[in-house]
């Protein structure tokens, strides 16, 4: 979330789209009926169903699934030719005046660059055009055809009412009548805010629909705003935390990045992550990349690492392909590439896309390691459960250890909501049995493999055996000791330009401010830096005052960056710095302190005066938020619709019979995953998979209470396609797709109702995720039985919410 | 007469020896008759502030759990609601965070190390040393076999493609930490966690 769960309740308008919060979040939904209650806030939803968001909403559409581009790019031509942006906003806060290079073009569906035997672009053209100063040229009076905002108007001047609703099913009143909403929070006294989650994420254009969600905040002028902002509603408890941390095939901590194998000099690796301003005076703050780098590799390697030795660069792994994602991952390990693999607190059977290759992968490994306080179905793909689980233990050859873990009833730390908030918790009781914390098995596991390192030696063993390791108890390292590392220290004495000691060595860091890049500090993790300082541990703090009636509690828990709690803050003030209406004060410029003052830690220098021009989006070359984004994304600098890989719909309205741009052109598909897609003909139902308010995943089917309330697999279909197959509430029917098939209990609901999409009707099936055949709950088909092997372009992130099924009596 | 007290200190006051029906008169007492049965179930129970496991709400929680922490007594947790000190769940939980004491007791917890060799079809009990040291012993096969210091172009990449390692957005961030210490330090790429999917 750029903004905060209680923020919710500032806004004056809440799209709820990509998401099912009232379900999924109910916690956190009451803010938007304390909005809808107290701030006299309207909530519209837009989803493929009539759900528990859409019950109490104002107002609501219904969109075909992977529609969302279509809607909101019409949404942004919409704002641009009826003049409905916060212009002062529009002209310095975004790149909108921007030029961008000549020869960067879309035709036919496609990018410049395109290169169709490798699907990828050659993002040069994608640039803003540089003036003879080294600077970005600029058109304050947004006119020239080169500028971003006159491209933008360009781009989206096809999304015409008519071509949106054929695209999405809504009919062109709903479609009207919901934007001109949403175009009235473009005054500076009024904020929408935007809540999303996984409904916007899986799907192979998933990136570019939240990123036209955050073009048209920008249109709005609601990105830094109180009750504004772009919203994940993230998933798991600690997801937000293991993201920030980088555990990703292609992430360091805190958003660095991993080399290339193309990258094999130091200072160019460096060079290419320091972001110098490319707008004369701009924060620009990524040009401190080194301070952090240097900062992680000190407190990874120690001593080892020195100026020398660039900081033991070639001591991490370098990437030979973008992503070493778990779709490439398990389609290497289903060809037997690989020989081990690990599971903590994961179930990729029941997680990732089409079940059967994942069995395939699992059974042609070596060893499986599995780290879960409970039984998982990963740990026991190769028992046969029957219809569940059709395998023959016999002619698996993987050997699977299984390792207890706890459960947060018994471990202590910190954990990160998605509103970025650190919260630390504390150990209720002993695990059962010889359950034990993951921190300890990490720890054990690993001095083990330094020992066999240090007695048999082996290949490159230096980062092995140098990594820091300095714990009280070696095999069990504390969540005390680890926080205070991934903080920070200073190593040294850290001296100010007068040569005065800012900080003793030992220390621990107060903020990532401090952090050098001549080995003088160490932080684990630099935009944690902060958390756990010489005041001690900032994230079990529990004041809950609220100072300035913001919703803003500053005082409890810890957020990252800096405690900030509303991310680009510093555009919720006008250029001179007075907040844009008084309704909406949040932080402003005290000329008689000369700083940033106000309800929240400023996201800005705080003591950069208004006159001094340095702009919001802090983290930025340009100091402004992009509508055009560069070369920051893989499939295109402006987000265009593109058919889901399995669709109901032959071919892409927007382009058609040009075939390349029928998908997203630039998403990874393997041979073998293509030729499994189903064809309309064969699979005609438009099918999506989610949760429910009862279940957490595949969890809560393991805790006796949620498995007696939500006991039992079903499936969702409309009253039309119930008649249309001949299917009662309460038969049993078959759902398969190209890949395989599930049977469920049909619920036959109102809430889903056929779309006319072109020439034909489109039904949607809904098809909840959370049974499988471990558990106290009935047993059930683990759905991924029916999805698609093929994930975002910039992500990864399968397509689980837009793939096609024919459902059929059982 | 402005007074302003949260529930638990209204808890405190009540302990403290202050009538708990004057305290209502004075019009700020909650729920007075439910609050009083359920301090008295708690009343000996240890309290440990907690976040709720599932979603990224992030709600409050207070465990409560007996034993009364001599030696070799184990606290059991028999309780768990919200915490109304919380800015953003104010002491509500939802239908899963109301059903997390059925996670924690949960019939479907691991409890002992276990291995299922190859071929076979059932679960063996093993110690933590024996599984950790033929996991070790696997993975330092598998890594000196085929860690690669340089790739067909001569560069030098310092990696190892044939081990994964899944992590889990559910733990800590001290085990997501000390997790990407280790795993990076192996050279390992192949590396994800749930934010992926």
């Amino acid at each position: 979330m750029t903004n905060h769960w209680v923020d919710i309740r500032n806004a004056n308008l809440i799209l709820s789209m990509g998401g099912n919060s009232a379900e999924a979040h109910p916690v956190g939904f009451r803010w938007v009926t304390e909005a809808i209650e107290h701030n006299k806030a309207e909530l519209i939803t837009i989803d493929p169903r009539f759900t528990r968001t859409g019950a109490v909403a104002q107002d609501k559409a219904f969109i075909r699934t992977g529609t969302d581009i279509a809607f909101l790019g019409g949404l942004i031509s919409y704002l641009i030719e009826t003049d409905q942006i916060q212009r002062e906003y529009v002209l310095n806060y975004t790149d909108a005046a921007l030029i961008v290079r000549d020869d960067y073009g879309f035709e036919d569906g496609l990018f410049s660059g395109y290169d169709a035997s490798t699907r990828s672009y050659d993002k040069r053209s994608w640039m803003y055009a540089m003036g003879d100063d080294g600077f970005v040229r600029r058109d304050e009076s947004l006119q020239d055809p080169r500028c971003v905002y006159q491209l933008l108007r360009a781009h989206y001047s096809r999304y015409t009412p008519d071509m949106v609703s054929s695209i999405t099913g809504i009919q062109v009143d709903n479609i009207q009548r919901i934007w001109k909403k949403i175009a009235a929070t473009a005054v500076p006294d009024r904020t929408m805010t935007i809540l999303y989650a996984l409904g916007w994420t899986q799907h192979s254009i998933g990136s570019q629909i939240i990123r036209t969600a955050a073009m048209v905040q920008l249109l709005l002028g609601n990105m830094g705003m109180p009750g504004g902002g772009v919203n994940a509603l993230r998933g798991h408890s600690n997801i937000q935390g293991l993201t920030d941390l980088g555990l990703l095939s292609q992430l360091l901590p805190g958003y660095m990045t991993l080399a290339n194998a193309t990258e094999q000099e130091y200072r160019a690796y460096i060079d290419k992550r320091v972001k110098q301003p490319t707008i004369e005076g701009q924060v620009s703050y990524w040009k401190n990349y080194e301070n952090f780098h240097v900062s992680l590799m000190k407190s990874w390697f120690g001593n080892a690492a020195t100026q020398q030795n660039d900081w033991c660069f070639d001591w991490l792994p370098k990437l030979e392909r973008p992503l070493y994602d778990v779709l490439d991952t398990f389609d290497r390990m289903s060809r037997g590439e690989l020989t081990g693999y690990f599971c903590q607190g994961f179930n990729p059977l029941a997680s990732f896309p089409d079940r059967a290759k994942v069995t395939r992968a699992l059974s042609s490994l070596k060893y499986l390691v599995v780290m879960d306080p409970l039984n998982t179905e990963t740990s026991e793909f190769w028992k046969n459960y029957g219809e569940y689980n059709d395998v023959d233990p016999s002619q698996i050859d993987t050997e699977v250890f299984r390792l207890p873990t706890c459960c947060f009833a018994e471990d202590e730390g910190s954990i990160v909501n998605s509103a970025r908030w650190l919260q630390w918790h504390w150990a209720a009781a002993p695990p059962p049995g010889d359950s034990r914390p993951d921190t300890a098995i990490m720890g054990e596991l690993f001095l083990k493999l330094k020992q066999l390192y240090q007695q048999e030696g082996g290949v490159f063993p230096a980062p092995i055996l140098n990594l820091t390791w300095d714990y009280k108890i070696p095999a069990e390292p504390s969540p005390q000791e680890l926080a205070r590392e991934y903080n920070g220290r200073a190593l040294e004495d850290l001296v100010d330009a007068d040569g005065n000691v800012t900080r003793r060595a030992g220390e621990q860091l107060a903020g990532f401010a401090e952090l050098t890049a001549d080995g003088k500090t160490a932080a684990g993790c630099w935009i944690f830096t902060g958390c756990w300082t010489e005041d001690g541990n900032m994230m079990a703090r529990r004041d809950n005052a609220d100072p300035y009636g913001t919703g803003n509690t500053l005082g409890w828990a810890w957020a990252w960056p800096m405690n900030r709690r509303i991310l680009y803050n510093r555009a919720s003030a006008d250029l001179q710095g007075r907040p844009w209406g008084t309704n909406k004060a949040f932080i402003w410029w005290d000329g008689e302190q000369g700083a940033w003052v106000g309800a929240d830690v400023p996201d800005f220098p705080t003591n950069s005066p208004p006159s001094q021009g340095q702009m919001p989006f802090i983290m930025q070359p340009e100091g402004v938020g992009h509508l055009f984004a560069g070369q920051s994304m893989v499939d295109g600098p402006f987000p265009e619709h593109y058919e889901p890989f399995e669709s109901p719909v032959p071919q892409n309205l927007l382009h058609p019979g040009k075939e390349q741009a029928r998908n997203n052109p630039a998403a990874r598909i393997f041979d073998a995953d293509r030729e499994a897609l189903g064809k309309p003909e064969d699979f005609p139902h438009a099918a999506t998979t989610y949760r429910l308010t009862e279940h957490f995943h595949f969890w809560t089917k393991h805790a006796e209470l949620n498995a007696i309330v939500q006991p039992q697999q079903f499936v969702e279909i409309g009253e039309a396609l119930a008649e249309e197959i001949g299917v009662a509430a309460g038969d049993w029917v078959k759902v398969s797709s190209n890949r395989g098939s599930i049977r469920a209990v049909a619920v036959v609901t109102k809430r889903m109702r056929p779309m006319r999409i072109g020439d034909r009707q489109v039904h949607h099936v809904g098809i909840p995720l959370h049974w499988g055949f471990t558990g106290a709950a009935r047993k059930g088909y683990l759905i991924n039985a029916l999805t698609p092997f093929v994930g975002d372009a910039n992500t990864q992130t399968p397509e689980y919410k837009s793939f096609t099924v024919r459902v059929e009596k059982a | 007469m402005a007074i302003n007290v949260t529930r638990r200190q209204f808890f405190k006051l009540g302990g403290a020896g202050l009538a708990s029906s004057s305290l209502a008169m004075m019009g700020f007492a909650p729920e007075p008759a439910e609050a009083s049965i359920r301090q008295f179930k708690l009343t000996h129970a240890k309290e440990t502030r907690n976040t709720c496991t599932y979603c990224s709400v992030g709600c409050g929680i207070l465990i409560y759990s007996k034993g009364d922490g001599a030696k070799n007594v184990e606290q059991n947790v028999f309780h768990i609601e919200g915490d109304p000190d919380h800015p953003v769940s104010r002491g509500s939980l939802c239908p899963k965070g109301a059903g997390l004491l059925d996670f924690v007791h949960s019939k479907g917890r691991l409890e002992y190390p276990q291995v299922r060799e190859a071929g076979s079809d059932e679960w063996q009990r093993i110690s933590w040393d024996e599984a950790l040291n033929r996991i070790a012993r696997h993975m330092k096969e598998d890594r000196d076999a085929n860690f690669v210091q340089r790739n067909a172009q001569g560069q030098t990449v310092n990696h190892w493609t044939t081990t994964g390692f899944l992590a889990a957005s559910g733990s800590s961030n001290e085990a997501g930490y000390i997790t990407h210490k280790v795993v990076r330090s192996l050279g390992m790429v192949a590396f994800d966690n749930q934010a992926r999917v």
